[in-house]
């Protein structure tokens, strides 16, 4: 049984000289919802971008079952979905239809088998009205949500969001989890809004530095102000954690019903 | 931004009936039809005139199939045909030969009123052309069109882009020159005008840094180089009666006239 994320001392230097990651170790099981807490220039992005080897590091890495190398880049840019932050990146095609399909087109799908997941997609994030619209022409949560159609469509089995809740007004975050609470694939959020990681995950790491500085279940981690305020996060004003009600998944997304050995971040062997 | 969008979505968006035969017709065909029409009308001699009265003829008829009204076609026309106007203007007044007519200190060539007419009766047609094709074709099919016509792909990925970000970046400029103003920036005289070109080279980087993260959002998504294809065009009957009716026929028109003269 393979890992959903597991990622042994990765180290990226950018071409600058700058240490984006420090020795990141991390290892996620399939199913779970982990939010990736941390200030900005923390390394949040780099880790996504070595995700699906838009990057490439050093030290081991290995996401959705197969080792981060040129080797596997295609397959396992189909496995890992990701959604950036600005969904206007994401969104280049003239079309909502024809942005969606271009992931499974890639991918070898045959344009009917195409425009099928293309309505499944748009119909799990609830935009299947907007297939025939131009980028342009929807809201930002609209297109927020078009933009997490676009990787959905690939079939992932894990899905990583840049930022999901930024830029949004309250009724579209709303929205956007209700969204996201329906999705079974292994989830990895990556932000800075901690009520939004409270509602939706239930571990979260804080990556700092370019290193992993800790790891525990969301409420754990959000509950420690002295850990939060060493690394430049903050719950907003007033904010009661114990009010917060995770929200449940619907569909737990394990596969072949096993599970992977250890619930942490020791490097015992994965699986 | 919306009115921005709409704006500009009322002078580029489909216009017309979007069920009519002729919005329905292969983007190849339209583009090939029309392009001929403009064709025949520039390559037609000065005083041709039946071949002129039959290219308007032949756009009158395809605005009428497909239900594009015609203040719409005056409404975009108008925006293009001043500017070609402007340049045959000066024509009467410059090129001599024929009658001569004065009007105060200035003199009318005959021979330039007929270049004047001429010009202008291609430039109107080559313009209403174009409004046509614009109003039955959506901008994502006249590319895939183009692309089936074996314009490199290149030169279609990079007008698709272009109309992509378009809207984009303007937005960026709106909040730009929203964000100068709001200090105050009112330029009187030249030496003020450092602050606009500071914002290009800002709009320029954020184009820049932009263009990088869509690169990379597309290879997330498995881009090898090839932009896939969802649905493959396909010619059919009503697509070369098309062809035939309006390429065919007047280019014949044309060959036959200038045999004659």
């Amino acid at each position: 049984m393979t890992c959903a994320i597991q990622a042994r001392d990765l180290t990226y230097r950018y071409p600058n000289g700058h240490v984006a990651l420090d020795g990141v170790d991390l290892h996620i099981e399939h199913g779970e919802r982990v939010a990736v807490l941390g200030p900005n220039g923390a390394g949040k992005t780099t880790l996504m971008l070595h995700l699906n080897g838009l990057l490439m590091g050093e030290g081991g890495l290995e996401v959705a079952g197969l080792p981060v190398e040129r080797g596997s880049l295609d397959e396992l840019r189909a496995r890992v979905g990701l959604v950036f932050q600005d969904p206007d990146d994401q969104l280049f095609m003239p079309t909502v239809r024809e942005d969606v399909a271009f992931g499974p087109l890639n991918m070898g799908a045959a344009p009917a088998e195409a425009l099928e997941r293309v309505d499944e997609a748009l119909a799990a994030v609830r935009m299947a009205r907007a297939a025939d619209r131009a980028p342009h022409e929807l809201s930002m949560g609209e297109r927020r949500r078009v933009a997490i159609a676009t990787v959905l469509a690939m079939h992932p089995r894990l899905l990583v969001l840049d930022e999901p809740s930024a830029n949004l007004d309250p009724r579209a975050r709303r929205e956007l989890l209700d969204v996201l609470e329906t999705i079974d694939q292994t989830l990895l959020v990556v932000t800075h809004d901690l009520a939004f990681a409270a509602e939706l995950c239930e571990r979260a790491v804080i990556l700092s530095g370019g290193r992993i500085v800790a790891d525990a279940s969301c409420r754990e981690v959000l509950a420690d102000e002295t850990l939060l305020a060493r690394h430049d996060l903050e719950l907003p004003a007033g904010f009661d954690l114990a009010r917060i009600e995770r929200r449940p998944r619907r569909a737990l997304g394990v596969h072949n019903g096993e599970r992977c050995s250890a619930f942490s971040t020791s490097m015992a062997p994965c699986c | 931004m919306s009115g921005l969008c709409n704006h500009s979505l009322e002078l580029t968006g489909l216009a017309g009936d979007p069920a009519s035969p002729v919005h329905r017709l292969d983007p190849r065909a339209k583009i090939v039809g029309l392009v001929a029409v403009t064709v025949v009308a520039v390559s037609t001699p000065l005083r041709a005139w039946p071949v002129y009265v039959a290219c308007a003829v032949a756009l009158v008829l395809v605005a009428a199939a497909g239900r594009v009204p015609p203040v719409t076609i005056w409404r975009r026309a108008r925006v293009v045909l001043p500017l070609v106007l402007f340049v045959a203007a000066f024509v009467p007044f410059l090129r001599p030969g024929g009658a001569e007519h004065h009007l105060g200190p200035l003199t009318v060539s005959d021979a330039g009123l007929a270049v004047l007419a001429a010009v202008a009766a291609k430039a109107a047609i080559g313009t209403v052309s174009a409004v046509l094709l614009a109003a039955t074709t959506s901008f994502p099919s006249v590319l895939r069109g183009l692309e089936g016509l074996r314009v490199p792909r290149l030169f279609t990925l990079i007008a698709a882009f272009m109309y992509r970000y378009l809207f984009v970046i303007v937005e960026e400029v709106h909040r730009m020159r929203i964000a100068l103003a709001a200090r105050a920036y009112r330029p009187r005289h030249v030496l003020q005008a450092g602050a606009i070109g500071r914002s290009v080279t800002a709009l320029f980087l954020r184009t820049y840094g932009r263009g990088e993260r869509v690169h990379l959002a597309m290879l997330a998504r498995g881009y090898r180089g090839t932009m896939p294809e969802l649905a493959p065009l396909r010619l059919g009957a009503a697509d070369a009666a098309f062809i035939a009716a309006l390429a065919g026929t007047l280019v014949a028109l044309r060959i036959a006239i200038g045999a004659l003269a």
